[in-house]
């Protein structure tokens, strides 16, 4: 019996040294091309760092790639004139008001929005969310020109204030309909129960809703602090001299030559930012683009 | 809220759209501002190229993101590899534009894909010896792009080839005092030699202080102009030609001594701009597509493929019949995003292209807003775009609609 058994189990599949080199070798033209892909994938922003740390005069007669045969041309001094360069102080200060204000904002109206929307009952509810969803595509360049002339008419033009506020009412329709979806799929018995103990709705929003809804709502405010801080058109719309970084570089784009000493590492320092948010959330950042690929 | 900021300037900017240059509303100038938008050609032209971007971008992007997503799944660094191509989706369009603006300079010195292109430039078509050179006397004459003596020679002839026009650093550096080798019996020799020695010196002659030319190609040209023999020249500049069968031949210096070294495209000039806005939009775009494709891969029901592979089929057919049909939902949604996009793309155009080439690089975006802002000031004609842009995006709106009630 015993050996009948024995007789009929298959040998684990052994993997020899063979095996494996033979897989390795199968994989290795996809290893090589994928190599080739992320190594273009990496080069241009490499590019722009080492582009940054070079002086101008380096710059002039060679690319940025000489950092590799005179590694000693490599400096800080471009950093250092940024630092003490009034102008990039104030817009790197602009860009964070704007950035971490408007996020705040939207975090906040779309969570209650998001909440109304899906388990508040009240009239119209569907047709108000089919009218937010409307209001997703439409292009800000709708409201470029009129905006325009009503802030200059109630003082919010060349604001940080003003500019954002214009992200809040364009980032909020993403908002709502990204909070209410995630809100909508959380379990209904909890929330009943909730009720049934008599917890009201700001009780059951602020303890409930917010901790469960939190992977959703950080995706959200990830998405819209680096839409917010990477913005050109509106700031350049609304701003004249209350500029974000964007616009503080776009400034010195005419002198693309001379100024790169200085368009090259404000350049870095404006994605230094974004960047250290995106690899700090990135699971967060990936699951907002999945649930909302829409905008 | 939504009210003031997107409801209020929506409805306004599409009345705006049929009144003249200024004020709250202007003068009623019907559909006027419409027929300017398809009649000015900076308008024209943004069109256009909004319609080669729709045209190309989404569908490279999806194809882009496909493959990513798909070859990293054989990959253990997918994490790695997903991260680099991913890195750009966080960085403005803005930077982004400095960036490649950066990568793109003319001068293969200065810009990195210039440079790439210049290695490979040298290794299928070398720079020539000499860049630039003249014939130091008329009976050498210029002809196609080298140089030809006049005077026939024959087996046992000489052929002197002076050349001047060469500035002294691009004189090959191992050159040495020119030296006329003796005639041999069945051979055609000679000099390629620099022409010149401070003061002048006679021209056609050989003289001392002037220098051969070394590795400049010879060739012995027979009668009807084909080439029967080609060497190389010596560091003295002499040359010599073994085994000539009788008859007359002509002795040239062949067009690729004069080859120019390569200069660079102009990735940012009038021709190449759009392209060039492409691919680095396409940069910017396919980690996204990857990202998203990859989740829709991962989401797709194993047994399905092992099956497909158990029944013998390749991986290519996997892929074709199996992988992107399932995917095609995914796929879809990849797709009419980056059509949104593209409709609204801005800030690339702006931060890449150099403002003198606004003009040939021009977007409807970038149109709307340099003809209402910046010196611009026609409200009327720039709430013509902004509704047009808008009209294009109601088809991706009626969809979004649509998916909405069918998921509620």
């Amino acid at each position: 019996m015993a050996a009948a058994a024995e007789a009929i189990v298959v040998p684990a599949p052994h993997d020899t040294a063979a095996a494996k080199a033979l897989r390795f070798a199968a994989r290795t033209p996809v290893n090589i091309v994928l190599v080739a892909l992320g190594l273009a994938w990496l080069v241009p922003t490499i590019g722009l760092f080492i582009t940054s740390i070079l002086p101008a005069s380096a710059l002039a007669s060679k690319g940025w790639w000489q950092i590799f045969s005179h590694p000693s041309v490599a400096t800080w001094s471009n950093y250092d004139a940024l630092f003490h360069n009034s102008g990039l102080i104030t817009a790197l200060k602009t860009t964070a008001y704007i950035a971490v204000g408007n996020t705040l904002l939207v975090v906040i109206l779309g969570a209650m929005a998001g909440y109304a929307f899906a388990w508040l009952d009240f009239p119209g509810r569907d047709w108000l969310f089919i009218g937010v969803i409307g209001l997703l595509v439409v292009p800000l360049q709708m409201a470029l020109i009129p905006m325009f002339k009503l802030y200059d008419t109630f003082g919010l033009f060349d604001t940080w204030e003003g500019i954002a506020l214009f992200h809040v009412a364009f980032g909020l329709p993403f908002a709502i309909f990204l909070l209410r979806n995630f809100f909508v799929g959380l379990p209904k018995d909890i929330l009943e129960s909730a009720r049934i103990d008599g917890a009201n709705e700001i009780v059951i929003f602020l303890r409930l809703i917010l901790p469960l809804g939190l992977p959703a709502i950080a995706s959200l405010a990830i998405f819209q602090f680096l839409w917010t801080w990477n913005d050109l058109l509106v700031a350049l719309t609304f701003g004249q001299n209350t500029t974000p970084i964007t616009v503080w570089i776009a400034g010195q784009l005419r002198e693309f030559g001379t100024s790169i000493d200085i368009i090259a590492p404000a350049s870095f320092i404006s994605l230094v930012i974004p960047l250290c948010v995106f690899l700090a959330f990135q699971r967060y950042f990936v699951q907002g683009l999945l649930a909302g690929s829409v905008k | 809220m939504l009210g003031v900021w997107m409801v209020y300037p929506a409805v306004y900017t599409i009345i705006r759209s049929f009144f003249g240059q200024h004020g709250f509303l202007g003068t009623w100038v019907g559909i006027d501002n419409y027929k300017t938008l398809f009649t000015t050609s900076t308008l024209t032209t943004a069109i256009k190229n909004n319609a080669i971007w729709v045209a190309v971008v989404p569908a490279v992007v999806t194809a882009v993101g496909l493959v990513f997503a798909v070859l990293t799944e054989r990959v253990r660094w997918a994490v790695a590899f997903k991260t680099a191509v991913f890195l750009p989706m966080a960085i403005s369009a803005f930077a982004t534009g400095v960036t490649w603006r950066i990568m793109y300079q003319q001068d293969p010195n200065l810009g990195a894909i210039n440079a790439l292109g210049k290695v490979v430039s040298g290794a299928v078509s070398p720079a020539g010896v000499l860049q630039s050179a003249l014939p130091s006397t008329p009976g050498l004459q210029t002809q196609g792009g080298g140089m030809v003596l006049k005077t026939a020679t024959q087996p046992g002839g000489t052929a002197l080839l002076g050349v001047t026009g060469i500035p002294p650093d691009q004189v090959p550096h191992s050159a040495v005092q020119a030296v006329t080798p003796a005639a041999k019996p069945g051979d055609v020799v000679g000099t390629v030699w620099r022409d010149f020695k401070p003061g002048g010196g006679k021209p056609g002659v050989v003289e001392k202080q002037e220098l051969g030319l070394p590795g400049v190609t010879v060739e012995l040209r027979d009668a009807s102009g084909k080439v029967v023999k080609s060497t190389k020249t010596k560091s003295d500049g002499s040359f010599d030609f073994t085994g000539v069968k009788a008859g007359t031949y002509h002795a040239a210096i062949g067009a690729s001594t004069f080859a120019k070294p390569f200069a660079g495209y102009a990735w940012l000039g009038p021709n190449l701009i759009v392209p060039s806005l492409l691919i680095a939009y396409i940069w910017i775009w396919a980690g996204f597509a990857m990202v998203v494709i990859g989740a829709g891969l991962s989401a797709m029901p194993r047994d399905v493929l092992e099956a497909a592979r158990t029944d013998g089929a390749s991986e290519w057919q996997v892929f074709r019949r199996v992988t992107v049909p399932l995917l095609a939902p995914v796929l879809s949604v990849v797709f009419v995003t980056m059509i949104i996009n593209v409709l609204k793309v801005f800030d690339i155009v702006y931060a890449l292209a150099p403002e003198s080439e606004y003009a040939k690089a021009n977007v409807i975006a970038l149109a709307m807003y340099f003809t209402a802002f910046q010196g611009g000031g026609n409200f009327g004609v720039g709430s013509a775009i902004a509704v047009f842009l808008f009209l294009l995006v109601i088809p991706v709106l009626a969809l979004n609609i649509r998916r909405f009630k069918r998921e509620a």
